[in-house]
């Protein structure tokens, strides 16, 4: 248990580096100057020199007057010092705060969407496959479901429920009348305005679950252990669960490797929604080249999908015999 | 494979996030023109800040945790972005926006509909002689914390730009010639100069934010440039109240000294609420969740038109003017070195089909000088009838022909030597209404027989691309709405030339003549119109005889309100109003009209 889990740490650490070294290249291979942007907002009259002088103020407040070279040994002290820089799009305000304040919103959006699309499509896809009424007529409602682009159905949503049939509200993390504060109205409040933001990654998450996994219990329940099993007269219910058994591995496979893609939805679903949270802020940070913000926002998703892949992992260790079996002896 | 999925989630993690952010981008962020975001400068618009968690609540009152309706104004199209900074003086403009205006305020304000200076924290101000400028201020002014303000707050303000040249109020002192400020008493304050540039002084009038000595004076110089000024105390009509990652709250100070002066502002509380898209915006418009919309709505003309929003005219344009759009050339390649060639182009260009298709008739086209309509009673019209130029393409064609330029076997014209001309206009991409401006230039152009096509790079691309003058066509519209044609010609203008230009005249238009006249405009007096008129009718001459950059159409002061049953608030400026100001709620515009508004406006069912 140990070796393996030693063995995958230090795969999670080279990937750590290595994603946030491309992170730190991303937003330097952009074209653009970002202190030039910055500057364009100064107020009142400029000449050469006033600009010039601002100019080198602000390259070495940000530590860019240097090489890259020493730019990125740079960027790995700060951050292992847990210092993510100022944000020019919010100057003066430090990334770390910046991202502190927006991040409660996307995990409020990503940690119930992902682990409730995930069970609910997979309990619905095993049921779905039982029946042939249901088969017919949920899978294909799973494949629109599941192809649907999450800024598509966030639109549509936010058309139907909150123009038309005005239920949700179409903006805004909580009542625009209301501040912050411990009441059981705020509360209301904060779950009116994220259901549909929610409800929109939800739907395309359950949709592609709920196919994924009657598609596995299809091929499971022709397997020949199952085939064995029924000819001996086990019953139906026992047959299912051994091949519920089976489906759900590849389906946590699944949903480690779908990771990305959710996150990708999600921040998408925050513009559209204007609801909180790091994805208006990523566009923005990329719209004035904001090294900073973009690293921190990146860094944000780096830390969250291997964290997710790591909890899948260990989770694998728990549910597949075989896991555990490769661990104490044989090859993984 | 197993092994590697923690890297390929990662990797598929970066590219689908890559990958969403640059389409999203286009439907959102329409800021297209001057959504104040990054598009003007000097004026600027700003950014909010904050200094605490999710949502923070200052110390000023208690603070309520429900706002009733009927006492709140929700507006946006200013806010973009979480607050930041609370600092009036932050170099990089980032504060949140209202902090100029409604709790720090100017010696005067202006309203660009009569064109003249308001007295706000002075009672007046004049040039005893012409290097001596002399403020009165009004008596019984005071700082949200009780204190008075006096003469020696002004001083103090000013002065920190002679000591803090990170500040952008320094160039006062480094290159307007201010020299002095002394406080004569109370509320008496000296200015002295040396050969002042008077158009651009009337300027900082009502833009420099006075802050109070009290609570400044022992801050760092660092502090004081890039401070965050959390919980604000100003003297103005509002006062800091909360913010969250969505909006800035406000709400009214009843010990406002003004309270007596210009009235009290009806909404006791302002939500300024920051929407991710102007979809976003036009949907809280209709259903009456939004109460005054400076963002621009494409085609909120026709909902004007069947009664569901209100606008400043009835009709076409619907909106005042903000600022002038202009075709921007690069003098420095052939053809555009070539002035016949540039007025063929200025001919050529569809106007009226781009305000057709680009802005559904939301604005109106640019006359020849390039000066909004505020300051129209400074253009020479004899000037323009006489040099400037109308959408013709067959008088385009004949232009370009008399010049010499031939047409080449495609049914363009080639340069002089033979070889083809490829020209290409851009605009940042996401920005609709200039990109499909630029689709109409470029076809206008093609029929006249300039082969012109049109591009959309990344807004950083793009900046760089006309810093540094390797554009060859492009859309700008960086001169805000000021009180003197100087701002514009000063920008159209800006000199010296140098290797990168962030502050104008990004077509590197190199003429001692205009140069030397934009100075001599500057240092005019305000109240010598007639010498401004003269100076003004010099720069329009030469500009449309060499024709340096073409002014096309005026960007609108974007400005819609629900009327009807789902509005709460009614007495917004219309064109029929009796005393109309510019309804804006953008940074540096509350002291141009957005106060005055909310003064102006009354609840639609009052209890």
């Amino acid at each position: 248990m140990g070796r393996y889990l030693g063995r995958k740490l230090l795969i999670y650490a080279l990937t750590f580096i290595l994603a946030v070294s491309i992170d730190w290249m991303i937003p330097r291979f952009m074209p653009g100057d970002p202190i030039q942007n910055m500057l364009t907002r100064v107020t009142g009259a400029q000449t050469a020199a006033s600009s010039q002088a601002l100019y080198s103020y602000y390259s070495h407040l940000f530590g860019m007057d240097v090489p890259l070279w020493q730019q990125y040994l740079n960027f790995w002290d700060s951050l292992i010092h847990g210092n993510l820089g100022i944000s020019m799009w919010l100057f003066p305000t430090p990334v770390s705060q910046v991202i502190k304040n927006a991040v409660p919103f996307d995990i409020a959006l990503l940690v119930p969407s992902i682990l409730l699309s995930w069970y609910a499509g997979n309990k619905f896809g095993a049921f779905a496959a039982r029946s042939k009424w249901l088969d017919n007529t949920v899978s294909p409602l799973g494949y629109l479901l599941t192809a649907t682009p999450y800024m598509w159905l966030g639109i549509l949503l936010a058309w139907l429920f909150g123009t038309v049939w005005r239920i949700f509200p179409i903006a805004g993390a909580y009542s625009f009348l209301m501040l912050p504060n411990l009441s059981l109205s705020f509360i209301g409040s904060l779950l009116l305005h994220w259901f549909l933001p929610f409800a929109s990654l939800f739907l395309v998450g359950f949709g592609g679950q709920a196919i994924g996994m009657r598609n596995l219990i299809i091929y499971e329940l022709e397997a020949d252990y199952a085939n064995y099993l029924e000819a001996l007269g086990a019953p139906r219910k026992l047959i299912r669960d051994y091949a519920f058994r089976n489906a759900i591995l590849p389906q946590v496979t699944g949903l480690a490797l779908s990771l990305g893609v959710i996150v990708a939805g999600a921040l998408v679903t925050e513009v559209v929604f204007s609801y909180p949270g790091i994805g208006y802020l990523l566009l923005n940070a990329i719209q004035n080249s904001d090294y900073f913000l973009i690293q921190g926002c990146f860094l944000f998703i780096i830390i969250g999908v291997l964290l997710a892949n790591f909890v899948i992992d260990v989770a694998y260790v728990i549910i597949d015999p075989r896991t555990r079996r490769g661990m104490t002896g044989g090859t993984a | 494979m197993r092994k590697l999925l923690p890297v390929l989630s990662v990797v598929i993690a970066l590219s689908m996030v890559l990958c969403a952010c640059a389409p999203a981008a286009t439907p959102t962020a329409a800021p297209a023109t001057m959504a104040p975001a990054a598009t003007m400068p000097p004026a600027a618009t700003v950014a909010p800040a904050t200094a605490a968690p999710a949502a923070t609540a200052g110390p000023n009152t208690s603070v309520p945790s429900n706002l009733p309706r009927n006492q709140t104004i929700f507006i946006s199209g200013a806010a973009w972005g979480p607050a930041s900074s609370w600092n009036p003086f932050s170099g990089v403009l980032a504060n949140t926006t209202g902090t100029v205006g409604l709790v720090y305020e100017t010696l005067f304000g202006f309203d660009p509909l009569s064109g003249n200076m308001i007295p706000w924290l002075a009672e007046s101000g004049t040039w005893t002689n012409p290097t001596t400028y002399d403020v009165t201020l009004r008596t019984g002014l005071t700082w949200s914390d009780g204190q008075p303000l006096t003469a020696d707050d002004v001083v103090y303000t000013f002065d920190l730009g002679k000591t803090n040249s990170a500040l952008w109020i320094a160039p006062l002192w480094t290159q307007q010639g201010l020299t002095g400020v002394a406080a004569i008493d109370p509320t008496h304050v000296e200015f002295t100069f040396t050969n002042p540039i008077y158009q651009e002084w009337n300027w900082n009038l009502y833009n420099v934010p006075i802050v109070p000595q009290h609570l400044w004076q022992n801050r760092t110089a660092d502090d004081i440039a890039n401070g965050t000024n959390v919980n604000p105390v100003g003297s103005g009509a509002y006062l800091y109240l909360a913010t969250g990652q969505d909006r800035n709250v406000w709400v009214r100070n009843d010990k406002w000294w003004g309270l007596s002066v210009f009235g009290t502002p009806a909404p006791k509380y302002i939500v300024d609420i920051r929407t991710s898209s102007n979809n976003v915006a036009l949907g809280m418009v209709l259903q009456g969740n939004l109460d005054l919309s400076n963002n621009f709505l494409p085609g909120v003309g026709s909902l004007v038109d069947n009664g569901y929003v209100g606008t400043y005219f009835p009709k076409a344009p619907y909106m005042l003017a903000a600022n002038t759009a202009y075709l921007v050339m690069n003098l420095s390649m052939k053809p555009l070195d070539d002035p016949a060639f540039r007025k063929a182009l200025a001919y050529a260009i569809d106007v009226p089909s781009i305000i057709r298709i680009a802005y559904a008739g939301l604005v109106n086209a640019s006359t020849p000088g390039g000066l909004l309509p505020a300051l129209s009673q400074y253009d020479d019209t004899a000037v323009q009838a006489s040099l400037g130029y109308h959408f013709d393409t067959a008088k385009a064609k004949q232009m370009l022909a008399a010049a010499g330029y031939k047409t080449g076997s495609d049914g363009f014209v080639t340069n002089k030597d033979g070889s083809p001309i490829k020209l290409q206009v851009t605009c940042p991409n996401g920005w609709t209404d200039w990109m499909a401006a630029i689709n109409v230039i470029a076809s206008s152009a093609q029929a006249a027989g300039i082969n012109v096509t049109a591009a959309t790079p990344d807004q950083g691309a793009w900046q760089t691309a006309m810093y540094s003058g390797t554009f060859q066509l492009s859309l700008n519209n960086n001169t805000p709405l000021t009180n003197t044609p100087w701002t514009t010609y000063n920008y159209l203008f800006w000199h010296p030339i140098v290797a990168q230009m962030t502050q104008g005249n990004f077509e590197r238009y190199n003429n001692q003549a205009v140069f030397d006249a934009v100075d001599a405009l500057g240092r005019v007096q305000t109240t010598d119109t007639a010498g401004m008129k003269a100076a003004v009718s010099k720069i329009q001459t030469i500009m449309l005889t060499d024709m340096p950059v073409i002014p096309l159409w005026y960007n609108g002061a974007w400005a819609q309100w629900p009327i009807g049953s789902t509005a709460v608030w009614t007495g917004f400026p219309t064109s029929t109003s009796a005393h109309p100001s510019y309804p804006l709620t953008w940074s540096d515009y509350w002291q141009t009209g957005g106060l005055e508004t909310l003064i102006n406006l009354k609840l639609v069912a009052p209890q």
